[in-house]
């Protein structure tokens, strides 16, 4: 079975409190359609589980399949800089069907970044980096599509329908 | 699932299309390793993704001089199509004709299926296979083993 080999750190994205029991974590691409789907799964599956689960979200994009995936990893990345990386992250994923730059930008004024700052660090690529080492960790963790999920770092083959979470991550956490 | 070559056997040389007009054998990769991932169908979304995934590996690959070789029994104008809808940047071989010989060789064909296993083979610089694996046929088996294949290559 394929373990998380990169563990958690404060440099994660982090949601839920970091000495619960039970630790998910989900390779995702912002573009990818399975990944849009997952999204409110996950926020039920937070929900469900409350204070014993936390919550991390780790950069995949698979650039050539998903064009807009790469920037808007990097935007929330810079979200992220600003303190904002949740707020940026569920926009993204709620407004998936256009992720284009001026679209990017315009999430960002949302949330009340700097739009020119956004935009140089989008072309200065400031963040591709951290994206890049998030991408090379998952792949030595045996992530093998997105979304790729581990619970308390085992890589979840299944299904990730809600039920399936749930069943999956109570089978851990026993 | 099938007995695949394992490590430290000669790999079985090849010459296989990769478009229409033009071929590609083991051989000629000879000095460099090689990644020759057989997958079972073009366009089944689980391969797909594997495809995919190794696609945004290359770069990885080839700091290890390695090229990545896909090989199915798909035809040359079905791999086209769909290294065309994946931009797929490595060759697609076509086991094609006659079906599936290549994967046979290799021990990497599902006989009552018709089509490859999910299977994996790093070959050295010298055509020895190094490090082989195979997938249950639903399960995308990911790059990690191959990364560690390439770095356990002796230089």
């Amino acid at each position: 079975m394929a373990l998380l080999k990169i563990p958690i750190t404060s440099d994660d994205h982090i949601q839920g409190d970091e000495k619960a029991p039970i630790t998910l974590v989900e390779y995702g691409d912002y573009e990818c359609p399975h990944c849009g789907r997952a999204y409110p799964i996950v926020k039920r599956v937070q929900k469900h589980f409350g204070k014993r689960l936390m919550f991390v979200f780790r950069n995949f994009p698979l650039q050539e399949i998903h064009p807009n995936a790469e920037s808007a990893a990097e935007a929330a990345e810079f979200a992220a800089a600003h303190e904002r990386f949740w707020e940026m992250h569920d926009a993204i994923f709620e407004n998936q069907a256009d992720l284009s730059l001026p679209r990017l930008l315009e999430l960002a004024k949302t949330l009340r970044l700097s739009v020119p700052d956004l935009r140089n660090a989008l072309t200065g690529r400031q963040y591709a980096s951290r994206v890049r080492d998030d991408f090379l960790g998952g792949v030595r963790s045996g992530v093998n599509g997105t979304p790729t999920f581990f619970i308390n770092g085992n890589r979840h083959d299944g299904p990730f329908d809600f039920d399936d979470l749930v069943a999956a991550i109570e089978a851990f956490a026993e | 699932m099938s007995q695949i070559l394992g490590p430290g056997t000669p790999a079985p040389d090849f010459s296989l299309h990769v478009t229409p007009d033009q071929k590609l054998s083991l051989s000629e990769l000879r000095g460099n390793p090689v990644i020759l991932a057989f997958y079972p169908a073009d366009f089944s979304p689980v391969c797909g993704d594997q495809m995919a995934l190794y696609n945004e590996i290359l770069s990885e690959f080839k700091k290890h001089g390695a090229e990545l070789l896909g090989i199915s029994v798909d035809g040359v104008w079905c791999h086209d199509e769909f290294a065309k809808n994946r931009h797929l940047h490595f060759p697609l071989l076509a086991d094609f004709e006659p079906k599936g010989e290549i994967a046979r060789k290799y021990g990497a064909y599902r006989h009552g299926d018709g089509f490859c296993e999910r299977a994996l083979f790093v070959i050295d610089k010298n055509g020895t296979i190094r490090w082989s694996y195979i997938s249950p046929v639903a399960v995308n088996p990911g790059a990690d083993g191959i990364l560690q294949a390439l770095e356990e290559l002796p230089k």
